[in-house]
């Protein structure tokens, strides 16, 4: 009995850490809520119009690049995990690439390639003849189908790299069964394989979603009016931060019912997962002109997705590297976004294993509702995130102030508004939700008796978690480090309006010539962004791979 | 950590005081805050500016005033939101000086009251009075003019009104950014000033059912769907043409194709923006933002707004750029700057109305 008393004392204490961090990310939500009850000077109603056309665009923007991203990502990820063919090894991390291009960053390129004077029209010109551009058709990428096929070329890898490594962790068992039933290779895909790893899918669907509600540079440059772009149009030319907040919170609490209903959908349907005897996909080998096909399909969303905006940065960073003299700005700049990055990444890693842990040993339900408001900060777009946390830590710091008058120590001037803390804060929120479900999906992995086997022999939770937890999950660890360090870097609205006098990260500085409509001038900038994400998705393709080799070899 | 560093302070007092106690404490929650410490180091003559004008644009400016005075210029840069950053900030903002492009955004940090009032005769004497603050809490440091620009192949007339441009012959001919960006929203503010609000609805609805495409991209795309032959005509501001003649090599071919028209408001002349400034309500280094208040309209950096920036500079004493002068003779609109910024509610209300952004 006085076990039971001290497991539930322990279990209180557990809880209390959730709450902790969960308060942290409620912070902006509440802050959010006070501002949007606020009588707004501006106007609060705002005009049907701009709501309808805010649903529209957001609805065919999300659902476009669903679609789109569904079925690259997916085809992708079956054309690798299933067959084998010349190149297949390059072609598998290849495809990857494309995610270290920020949306923004896309857009600017396509718009600059697929413009009148770039490459493709004028050769276009050049072949047919025509002069004027109202003579001819061409695709428009300042539209809702060009900021679609923008998005999703920069989106599918999250599709692409969840669905291989479920088909290649649990397609092989399945496939098998299925064709000895008589279903085609395809059939089987289709009938058996996705519903089968629809969790995974679901969970890149939701990854995808948010991005693409939650970008603003990407559609603003683009000419979308989404809920993103609304709401920053409402809090800066319409004048109404209140306003801005109230249609914050909306999308808020609509974002997250959308969540509840996937993780409710996923709950209730049983899916398998592959334990440790289960066999492990067999690909077949293709040659000829099937293996043509295959090299075809997949070089053409890494060309969209990864080359054109490449060569297109790299023409005029060019130009840029000889012309200026801009260099000592950008390395400050990198050394200043690789600073904020790597702190934001350790914090969240700390935060995310101390919560899902506290889920672990905790038996009290409401400890796993706090795993779930931490998460919340993903739905916020970094402008909504703004809107919330600086009026929060203006309050904060008054507050501070206002006790070292008190005290008698004298002013201490600005601690929270406007320093690094800030930035680093306003990443720890928004991407905690990755950290969170990498570290979750690990350290469910890890069977319960474990734990239970390592407490009778005496060891504490605290040690449990320390010694066993964490050593296992290593590559989910490295995994999530790697998701979040890119996110961080590409990290701009929040960053603008948080940071501390003369910092410059490199979207910061990218954003400071872009806004000048000198984009170009920012090439170098963009690419360095573009490169510092690329070594971690080596790094990460080459982690999956490993995961992915025959459990048994692990096994004694 | 924190431990050793508040060993030796006890040991030392012998009194261990509730108010040491506080100071340590506050000193605890200062380093555990971390970072915070990386925040601006304290300088002997510095100025900190937000700035709502892009850092390229007013780096010479700044660098001139820093080797003419000693005093060192740190910024922080957002084209938005600077103004609730400041108001959030509240007495400990480090904010000197505001610098915007844009009237509106002045006058409603007046309204938010994140601004005091700057005694200057200095600025008093430069700067015409219908282009500042009558209590003293905002000045321009530029005009910024928002023209036509036409295609030189195709376009032949040599005046034109705002007026004009809903009339049915540019159906389909004309091209603009997008309809809530402040400088359209400005310019709308006028137009309902000079017509009243539903003259002006029926107005903006005219340009929209005139334009050639879904509004989008900046100023310099009106020049580029000119040369393309997208359009014929579009509103943007002169220094832009200024900008891509002189120093955006790769772009000179776009400003090439189109020249200025001035246009007019019928009873009227043409729509002016400004580039200004205000002192921040709680601003650390009063005394260093009036030096770089009164040195913004000083020659040197008057002369600089007008050949770097190809804008107006504030002063009519100063030349014009060549290019700028160019492009003929301005005649500003007798609308006030305060009455714009008033109506700038109305005409972003109106942009929505009529849905503008939608396009033809």
């Amino acid at each position: 009995m006085a076990s039971f008393s001290a497991r539930q004392r322990m279990s209180e204490k557990w809880l209390l850490l959730a709450s902790m961090i969960a308060a942290l990310v409620l912070i902006p939500v509440l802050s959010l809520g006070i501002t949007a009850l606020q009588p707004s000077t501006g106007w609060n109603a705002l005009p049907w119009s701009v709501f309808s056309r805010a649903i529209t665009d957001t609805f065919v923007l999300t659902t476009g690049v669903l679609g789109l991203t569904m079925i690259i990502g997916v085809s992708m990820g079956w054309i690798i995990a299933l067959y084998r063919f010349p190149g297949r090894d390059i072609l598998s991390w290849l495809l990857i690439l494309p995610f270290a291009v920020p949306t923004y960053i896309s857009a600017y390129s396509y718009v600059e390639a697929m413009d009148y004077f770039g490459p493709f029209q004028s050769f276009f010109r050049d072949v047919t003849g025509l002069r004027a551009r109202a003579d001819y058709w061409f695709p428009e990428m300042r539209s809702p189908s060009g900021a679609i096929f923008i998005n999703a070329m920069v989106l599918y890898p999250y599709f692409y790299v969840a669905s291989r490594a479920a088909f290649t962790m649990q397609g092989g068992g399945l496939i098998d069964a299925a064709r000895m039933l008589g279903c085609s290779r395809l059939e089987a895909l289709w009938r058996v394989v996705i519903p089968a790893t629809w969790p995974v899918i679901a969970a890149a669907a939701t990854l995808v979603f948010l991005e693409t509600l939650n970008d603003i540079g990407a559609s603003q440059y683009l000419g979308l009016e989404t809920f993103t772009v609304a709401i920053f149009n409402t809090w800066l030319n319409r004048g109404s931060f209140a306003g801005a907040a109230q249609l914050a919170l909306m999308v808020f609490v609509l974002v997250i019912a959308v969540l509840s209903l996937e993780r409710w959908l996923r709950n209730n349907r049983r899916f398998m997962r592959a334990s440790h005897g289960q066999r492990l996909l067999s690909q077949q080998r293709l040659t000829g002109w099937r293996s043509a096909i295959c090299i075809l399909l997949c070089l053409l969303p890494f060309f969209a997705g990864f080359v054109v905006p490449v060569i297109i940065l790299a023409k005029s960073a060019w130009r840029e590297v000889f012309t200026t003299e801009v260099t000592t700005e950008l390395f400050k700049a990198l050394g200043n976004s690789i600073l904020v990055s790597t702190i934001a990444t350790l914090l969240i890693l700390i935060l995310s294993c101390a919560i899902v842990l506290a889920n672990r040993f905790s038996r009290l339900s409401a400890t796993a509702s706090m795993v779930r408001i931490s998460s919340f900060g993903y739905a916020l777009p970094g402008t909504v995130l703004v809107i919330g946390l600086l009026p929060a830590l203006g309050l904060f710091d008054t507050a501070i102030n206002s006790l070292a008058m008190w005290s008698g120590s004298g002013r201490l001037g600005l601690i929270l508004s406007g320093s690094i803390f800030a930035v680093i804060l306003a990443s720890v929120i928004r991407f905690l939700a990755i950290g969170i479900e990498q570290v979750q999906t690990g350290i469910g992995s890890i069977p319960r008796n474990t734990d239970f086997a390592a407490q009778t022999l005496g060891c504490s939770e605290i040690r449990v978690g320390w010694k066993i937890h964490l050593p296992a999950i290593r590559p989910a660890l490295a995994g999530a480090a790697i998701l979040i360090f890119v996110d961080c870097l590409k990290e701009l609205p929040a960053t603008l309006l948080l940071r501390p006098l003369n910092f410059e990260t490199l979207a910061t500085h990218l954003y400071g010539h872009a806004s000048r409509g000198n984009f170009e001038e920012g090439a170098a900038a963009a690419l360095l962004i573009v490169a510092a994400g690329l070594l971690p998705l080596v790094a990460m393709n080459k982690l999956m791979e490993r995961k992915q080799e025959p459990i048994s070899s692990n096994r004694p | 950590m924190t431990s050793n560093i508040l060993r030796p302070r006890a040991a030392c007092s012998n009194t261990y005081s509730k108010n040491a106690a506080s100071k340590a404490a506050l000193r605890m929650l200062v380093l555990a805050t971390g970072l915070c410490a990386v925040s601006s180091p304290a300088f002997a003559q510095e100025v900190n500016i937000y700035t709502a004008r892009e850092p390229k644009l007013i780096q010479p400016v700044l660098e001139a005033f820093t080797r003419d005075t000693g005093i060192k210029t740190n910024i922080v840069f957002a084209q938005n939101g600077l103004e609730e950053r400041i108001l959030a900030e509240g007495p400990n903002s480090p904010a000197d000086i505001l610098l915007t492009v844009d009237v509106s955004k002045m006058v409603q940090s007046v309204e938010m009251g994140i601004t005091q009032k700057l005694d200057s005769p200095a600025l008093l004497a430069a700067i015409p009075s219908a282009y500042r603050d009558p209590d003293s809490h905002w000045f321009s440091a530029s005009l910024r003019a928002r023209v036509i620009y036409a295609s030189k192949e195709r376009v032949k007339d040599q005046n034109l009104n705002y007026e004009d441009l809903a009339s049915p012959r540019w159906k389909g001919k004309i091209c603009v950014r997008d309809g809530q960006n402040t400088y359209n929203t400005s310019l709308f503010s006028a137009a309902i000033a000079h017509m009243g609000l539903v003259k002006a609805e029926e107005w903006l609805r005219g340009i929209k059912a005139n334009l050639a495409k879904k509004p989008s991209g900046g100023d310099r795309d009106v020049a580029k769907d000119i040369a393309s032959g997208q359009c014929d005509i579009g509103l943007a501001n002169t220094y832009y043409l200024g900008l891509m003649l002189n120093r955006e090599p790769e772009r000179r071919a776009w400003a090439e194709a189109v020249r200025i028209v001035y246009p007019t408001f019928t009873n009227g002349g043409t729509h002016i923006n400004v580039s200004g400034f205000a002192l921040a309500k709680h601003a650390p280094n009063k005394a260093n933002a009036i030096k770089l208040a009164e040195w913004l309209v000083s020659d040197k950096a008057q002369d600089l707004y007008a050949r770097q920036n190809y804008e107006h500079p504030i002063r009519n004493d100063i030349a014009l750029d060549p290019t700028v002068a160019s492009f003929g003779n301005l005649k500003p609109d007798t609308v006030s700057l305060t009455e714009i910024a008033k109506n700038r509610k109305a005409a972003s209300a109106l942009v929505d109305k009529v849905q503008f952004n939608s396009g033809p």
